[in-house]
């Protein structure tokens, strides 16, 4: 086991000017499960490969324990890539599926047996060790396949979209059980996937990357109620906060017709006239005619005790996202999270004003947080 | 959402194939073979318009992406199956959306590794596996395509006058760079040896494995085969202003390991008394190149070596080395190799391919000929070779194989007589 840093560490494609990770640091802390997550081309799987030993590293160091293994090959980093390859031999029992690449690395006979032991019992495959993989439902031969992984006892599994080709359903299981997994066995776990819900339900940590540079590295708990900046407070978070463009009035921002109170601390700093006010949609309530923001709902998504409302905030300015060139993406429709016994019917206008001490604010030209 | 094929040439016999069931559930009657043993995704073999298409189960995106990468290796020249269609937009009997298909075709007398031990096999068989498959694994790395799952399973042979050719099949984990790093190529080769290895310890297992060796030490033979392959194609060398015949001998060792060079950067040092040269551009098939030029026949590159010394020889025997070589090339096309590959009846065309049953002719009479301690003429050596040899082979025209363990086939090509 060990702790994993990222120092600086960037890497430029040949002919590329501008770096696919730019300046990366991370401490990754030993046993810690670690999510990179981002848009496609973000950089996420290119910093996972660079630690993994696949990619170079152009300028910076990476470090694992006290190791610097920046120019190390890959098999001599101590890393397990996990499911990149499951293949299991039919007429190997599971305890050779899942010990022979020790066998391979030269590891003693009795030391194959034991480690072989230890994964079979925290894998739930004790029982059948001298079975052969056949005899297997599904699941259990997928941890077969991990147990390959573990027996290695490397010091950091890396795991680079595994769910990637599963079904929904097994998606979410797989899930749960390599985040309890890697709990029980605490090996520091460096894991990439571009699903927002996968990362914040399976790390200790998040860190979010666009563009090659890291955008906010934190718990998910910090990351979802104070995002650094815009692009975090739209991209975590399902369904996504709302974020509008108001203008700075005496007392607060003008919303609707109205003013809603902001400490003057939180707009000092704001470059221009305007902010983007962001709001979860449970952090809004509807309120009556003329007050708050005015939505025409479009869509109603009734779950039981909750609806959500999909509209179109006729009277306040969304704020426009772009695509990795910078051209502007579709604007996002406005989601309210309502109650689901009572919820407004499509083609209605509705009033929302968001709970007291429930806004985030952000500078509309840098994008970064304003205040706490 | 309506099923949409994506294809090049898109046959419409493809619209009948069972979309609207999961794949693991098709009939007997539409598929080429039957399904056994486990793999990673749900594969099967079908019959269609008289070819065999093997068809994968996998999610849409992954399919697409499978089929592009494969389309590219292709243009690239590399050896892969060739990507035939992905169908998507699948929906079951209950209109419940099934997973997409990505299908190819199936390479002819191509053999899955196991295939290759359930026979009765000539020592050595691993080790010529793992040639083929270094030189494969050469040929991918220089294109800038990491692999990411190398392995035996992942790969099929084609007889290559007695040594073997290997082709890609599965490309799912792979990716194409502009160029690879060596990390990324160490870590396909530590896959390559690692899965190897695993493969070897199972055929042992199962029995299948007769004195093979230590399947660890086999195993690492990947990784030295690769290492000399890779040096000899990329290495910088230096030598001696007065040692130029050093360039020269370097494409000779080149050609000899079946590259053409196609670009090799040349320097001096500032006074010219330093020299040194780097293979900048290499590509796989010289000797096939070469035959395909002279007589048209699309051969492995081995075979093609095989065929041109017969070709020479030809013409040293029939003195005419002043000849212009595409005429003497016709004339042994004509009179030396067809007469011995249309001696094979109809019905053992299942058995070897063409040009491995020239190859194999060769060898025949070359045995007879030591037996018999005179020159056996090469007519005597087909037809004993057709009566006693020939016969006792397994075929190969459509050995149907997925992942983990080779199926049993149970419909053939209607021209290939190679069914049971």
């Amino acid at each position: 086991m060990a702790t994993v840093k990222f120092d600086e560490a960037s890497r430029i494609y040949p002919g590329n000017d501008k770096p696919s990770v730019d300046r990366l640091n991370i401490d990754i802390a030993d046993g810690e499960f670690l999510v990179l997550v981002g848009p496609s081309g973000c950089g996420k799987s290119t910093s996972l490969r660079m630690l993994a030993g696949l990619e170079e590293v152009n300028d910076g160091k990476i470090w694992i324990g006290d190791r610097d293994v920046t120019n190390l090959s890959p098999k001599d980093r101590d890393v397990a890539m996990v499911f990149q390859n499951y293949a299991l031999y039919p007429h190997m029992t599971v305890a050779d599926n899942m010990g022979f690449a020790l066998k391979i690395a030269g590891v003693e006979k009795s030391e194959i047996r034991k480690r072989v032991e230890e994964a079979a019992k925290i894998l739930d495959l004790e029982p059948y060790l001298e079975r052969k993989p056949k005899a297997l439902s599904g699941g259990q031969r997928q941890r077969v396949a991990m147990g390959r992984a573990i027996v290695r006892s490397p010091q950091v599994f890396l795991m680079d979209e595994p769910l990637s080709n599963l079904d929904a359903k097994l998606r979410v299981q797989t899930r749960t059980q390599i985040a309890s997994l890697q709990r029980r066995l605490g090996v520091t776990t460096v894991y990439v996937t571009h699903d927002q819900i996968e990362a914040m339900t399976m790390g200790d940590r998040v860190a979010v990357l666009k563009d090659g540079i890291l955008q906010q590295c934190d718990t998910p708990r910090h990351m979802y109620d104070r995002p650094n900046n815009v692009f975090v407070a739209g991209f975590i978070g399902s369904p996504a906060m709302n974020l509008l463009e108001v203008k700075v009035v005496d007392g607060g921002v003008r919303l609707g017709n109205g003013t809603y109170p902001v400490g003057r601390d939180h707009l000092k700093e704001a470059s221009g006239d305007s902010v983007t006010m962001g709001v979860r949609p449970e952090d809004l309530t509807l309120t009556s005619a003329g007050q708050g923001i005015p939505v025409v709902v479009d869509v109603v998504e009734e779950l039981g005790a909750d609806a959500y409302i999909y509209g179109t905030a006729s009277d306040a300015k969304q704020h426009q996202d772009v695509d990795e060139s910078g051209a502007d993406l579709p604007e996002r429709p406005f989601i309210a999270r309502v109650d689901g016994r009572r919820p407004p019917q499509k083609g209605e206008t509705v009033y929302l004003a968001p709970k007291e001490g429930h806004v985030h604010m952000f500078d509309s030209e840098s994008g970064k947080r304003l205040g706490d | 959402m309506a099923l949409e094929i994506t294809a090049v040439r898109p046959d419409p016999a493809l619209l009948d194939l069972p979309w609207a069931l999961p794949l693991e559930h098709w009939p007997e009657e539409v598929l080429a073979a039957l399904p056994r043993g486990i793999s990673r995704h749900v594969v099967r073999f079908v019959r269609l318009s008289h070819r065999v298409l093997a068809v994968k189960e996998i999610k849409g995106d992954i399919a697409v992406r499978e089929y592009h990468l494969l389309r590219n290796l292709g243009r690239l020249d590399l050896p892969c199956v060739e990507p035939f269609a992905v169908v998507r937009g699948r929906l079951d009997r209950a209109g419940e959306p099934l997973d997409a298909c990505l299908v190819t075709r199936h390479l002819q007398f191509s053999l899955p590794y196991r295939a290759l031990f359930s026979q009765t096999l000539r020592p050595g068989t691993a080790k010529r596996l793992i040639d083929a498959l270094a030189v494969l694994l050469v040929r991918l790395h220089l294109a800038g395509f990491w692999w990411g799952d190398v392995s035996l399973s992942n790969t099929l042979f084609r007889r290559d006058a007695g040594a073997f050719s290997a082709y890609l099949v599965d490309a799912e984990t792979g990716e194409l760079h502009q160029r690879l790093t060596d990390g990324q190529r160490e870590h396909d080769l530590d896959i390559a040896r690692v899965n190897i290895a695993g493969e070897l310890m199972d055929l042992e297992a199962g029995g299948l494995l007769e004195d093979s060796g230590d399947p660890v030490e086999t195993s690492n033979r990947i990784v030295t085969r690769y290492g000399e392959l890779w040096e000899e194609l990329t290495a910088l060398e230096r030598f001696e202003g007065g040692d130029r015949w050093r360039v020269d001998a370097r494409i000779r060792r080149l050609n000899e390991l079946g590259f053409d060079v196609g670009e090799l950067a040349i320097s001096t040092d500032l006074d010219g008394t330093q020299i040194q040269i780097q293979p900048k551009v290499v590509d796989a098939g010289h000797h096939s190149r070469r035959l395909l030029r002279l007589t048209g026949l699309d051969v492995e590159e081995n075979q093609a070596r095989r065929l041109l010394n017969d070709l020479d020889s030809y013409r040293a025997s029939q003195d005419r080395q002043n000849d212009d070589e595409e005429l003497v090339a016709h004339d042994w096309l004509t009179s030396v190799y067809e007469p011995v590959t249309r001696a094979v009846p109809r019905e053992l065309h299942g058995k070897l391919e063409p040009a491995e049953v020239f190859h194999e002719v060769l060898e025949h009479r070359w045995y007879l000929s030591e037996r018999a301690g005179h020159d056996v003429p090469i007519e005597d050596a087909i037809a004993d070779y057709v009566r006693t040899v020939l016969p006792g082979k397994p075929d190969e025209a459509a050995v149907l194989g997925v992942d983990t363990v080779e199926m049993p086939v149970v419909a053939m090509f209607p021209d290939g007589g190679a069914g049971p």
